[in-house]
């Protein structure tokens, strides 16, 4: 319906165009709308299969039929009873906050030096800054893992940890991007009223920056919550250490669990992601944003 | 004594003051150069502790035999011949990780591509389509695998059933070695969320002048997309592009997850001791995939590093040849600023 008023009333104070012309233009909006509402529709397809298939009983989701035939609410109990996810989801939730905290105490000095104090070799250190943030990270695990074993840490959730407490390349590339955009005029003023450069960054420049460091924060939750590749390496051994993507890899192979179950699961660790997005949804998009047009 | 010396410093500085103002200065840039070393600090130990010993040590450790157990032992270029020579696997994961680099990178930046053009264009409810098209994004990616591993289920998958209804005999997806990786393009394709925003940031951006004026030429919309959009958000698909090789380069999670919990699908007994990685026949074995199995499950150790020292060559070279090049997009954000 909008879409024929909105045009109409955007050309009233211009001429209007021929017939012709707002019939095709009518048709192709039409189109592109037909085409966004079936690619939308194919973007949310799994998450209903998902839904459906949670509320199954095993059998019927090993069957051919799309449709819960009794609908089985008692599968989201359940699958606390056959797994630990409690367990798994206070790994996770020990490894996302003191890594998030080490990672932004430790990364929001860098960032702050790499931006706002000028030195000689800054630009130089930036760029190896860089070239860290972008080798793979399997190119130093060896040594690493080499390293966490002799300390017997192997097993625990330390190695996950520590490493975030001496800077993250990713974070101090992003929150240096957000100082960059401090105008100078406020950390002057601070200056003249005798600031030291400690008290600027705690208080001028945290607080201007409050977005850019809320952004890096939901970065760091949403990696720490998705990260795979280092909890399986240093905790696979040791099952009481498992964060949830750990635990839900194993999930089927290990606890016999059936796949209705699974997918009950999944919903439940999406939920809690999914509604800090729409909690945060503007951080979000300015973030992901950021790191793209000014990268 | 000490106190001395400053009430001889303080009387130095009444009668010099020219001497004490370099003095102070100096004394200043000592100061700022202290202050950047303690913000910088976190990174220095990070940086040299976790990437630069690790880096240099990794190297002495591909010219040894390493189990953890024993002392790493010395033996030459052993590592390496086996790596390019002997290893069979070798050659089939930089295979794997080329494929998933060469075909999965322009996969999604087309579908990241076509999906922001189609929401920009949208006239009502942008803001409702770009939730719908980032929301699959937000999946961590074992449990979008899992799922996907599920939905494509040969046997009773909804997509399977889906194309049978119109007539089509599915594919094995997952349990197929060639749909295995095209299966996981798909996934990486519905998850394409974070590229689609940025595209979609860079598309509203396009200065409306432009458009106008294309119109006044009379170029159609597809026109304009080629002529006006694509060459004005150039730099952002570059962009997305050096990112997708850069993940591409370190694809690990949803291979792994894939072919394990898809090969316990087919033995329905989920044996965990049969070797599932590049499940099925190798077809997702890739690059990451055969370095955690040689060193963290075989113990390979020294193995191990000759198979990262080779993928930090490579990521090096890309690595540099996007920060040369990098110039250039640089310049154009910049020159849009301005």
């Amino acid at each position: 319906m909008s879409t024929a008023s909105v045009p109409t009333t955007a050309t009233f104070a211009r001429r209007k165009p021929p017939a012709h012309v707002r019939r095709k233009r009518f048709l192709v909006g039409l189109a592109n709308y037909s085409l966004v509402i079936v690619a939308a529709a194919l973007f949310i397809a799994p998450f209903v299969f998902i839904f459906l298939t949670s509320l199954m009983t095993n059998d019927q989701a090993l069957s051919p039929h799309l449709w819960p035939h009794p609908f089985r609410w008692q599968n989201f109990v359940d699958v606390f009873h056959k797994s630990p996810l409690w367990r798994w989801t206070l790994n996770s939730l020990i490894y996302m906050s003191l890594a998030t905290l080490g990672l932004l105490l430790s990364s929001i000095p860098v960032a702050y030096a790499l931006s706002r104090l000028r030195w000689r070799g800054r630009d130089a250190v930036f760029i190896v800054v860089l070239i860290a943030l972008m080798l793979p990270p399997q190119v130093s695990v060896v040594p690493l893992y080499v390293m966490w074993a002799k300390a017997h840490l192997v097993g625990t959730l330390w190695p996950l940890i520590i490493p975030n407490c001496f800077g993250d390349a990713f974070s101090i590339f992003l929150l240096r991007q957000f100082f960059m955009t401090i105008p100078e005029e406020y950390l002057d003023a601070a200056r003249v009223d005798g600031c030291g450069e400690f008290r600027i960054l705690t208080t001028v420049v945290c607080r201007l920056a409050k977005p850019g460091i809320a952004a890096v924060a939901l970065f760091s939750i949403l990696y720490t919550f998705n990260d795979f590749f280092l909890p399986l390496l240093y905790t696979i051994d040791s099952p009481s250490h498992w964060t949830v993507p750990i635990g839900l890899a194993q999930f089927r192979s290990l606890h016999q669990v059936q796949w209705n179950l699974t997918m009950a699961a999944t919903l439940l660790v999406m939920a809690p992601v999914v509604l800090l997005f729409f909690a945060a949804q503007r951080v979000f998009v300015e973030g992901v944003t950021l790191t793209g047009v000014k990268g | 004594m000490s106190l001395n010396t400053s009430v001889d410093a303080g009387a130095a500085a009444l009668a010099a003051p020219v001497i004490d103002r370099t003095r102070a200065k100096r004394k200043a840039a000592r100061r700022r150069r202290g202050l950047v070393l303690l913000f910088m600090s976190p990174w220095i130990v990070g940086f040299s502790v976790f990437f630069g010993y690790p880096i240099v040590y990794s190297a002495y450790l591909s010219f040894t035999h390493y189990d953890l157990l024993s002392a790493p032992r010395w033996i030459g270029t052993a590592n390496y011949r086996y790596l390019f020579h002997d290893d069979p696997l070798v050659w089939p994961a930089v295979r794997n990780s080329l494929w998933i680099i060469a075909i999965g990178v322009p996969c999604q930046v087309v579908a990241a591509f076509g999906i922001a053009a189609m929401v920009a264009r949208a006239r009502a409810g942008v803001g409702l389509f770009r939730t719908i098209f980032y929301l699959p994004a937000l999946a961590p990616p074992v449990v979008a695998t899992l799922a996907f591993v599920y939905l494509l289920n040969p046997a009773t998958g909804p997509v399977n059933l889906a194309l049978s209804h119109l007539g089509i005999n599915g594919p094995l997806w997952f349990q197929s070695p060639q749909w295995s990786k095209p299966s996981l393009v798909l996934l990486s394709m519905w998850q394409v969320g974070n590229t689609m925003i940025i595209f979609l940031a860079a598309i509203l951006d396009v200065p409306k002048p432009l458009y106008e004026s294309a119109q006044l030429d009379g170029d159609g919309a597809f026109q304009r997309l080629r002529w006006v959009t694509l060459p004005t958000i150039s730099p952002v698909i570059l962009f997305s592009v050096v990112i997708g090789v850069i993940y591409g380069l370190q694809y690990f999670t949803q291979a792994y997850v894939a072919a394990n919990v898809a090969s316990g699908q087919a033995s329905q007994a989920g044996d965990q001791t049969v070797n599932n990685y590049g499940y099925p026949e190798g077809s997702t074995l890739f690059y990451p995939v055969l370095l955690y199995q040689q060193g963290f499950r075989y113990f390979n150790m020294g193995y191990a590093s000759a198979l990262s020292i080779l993928l930090l060559g490579v990521a090096f070279v890309v690595t540099l040849l996007i920060i040369l090049n990098s110039r250039r997009w640089v310049h154009y954000a910049g020159a849009e600023r301005g």
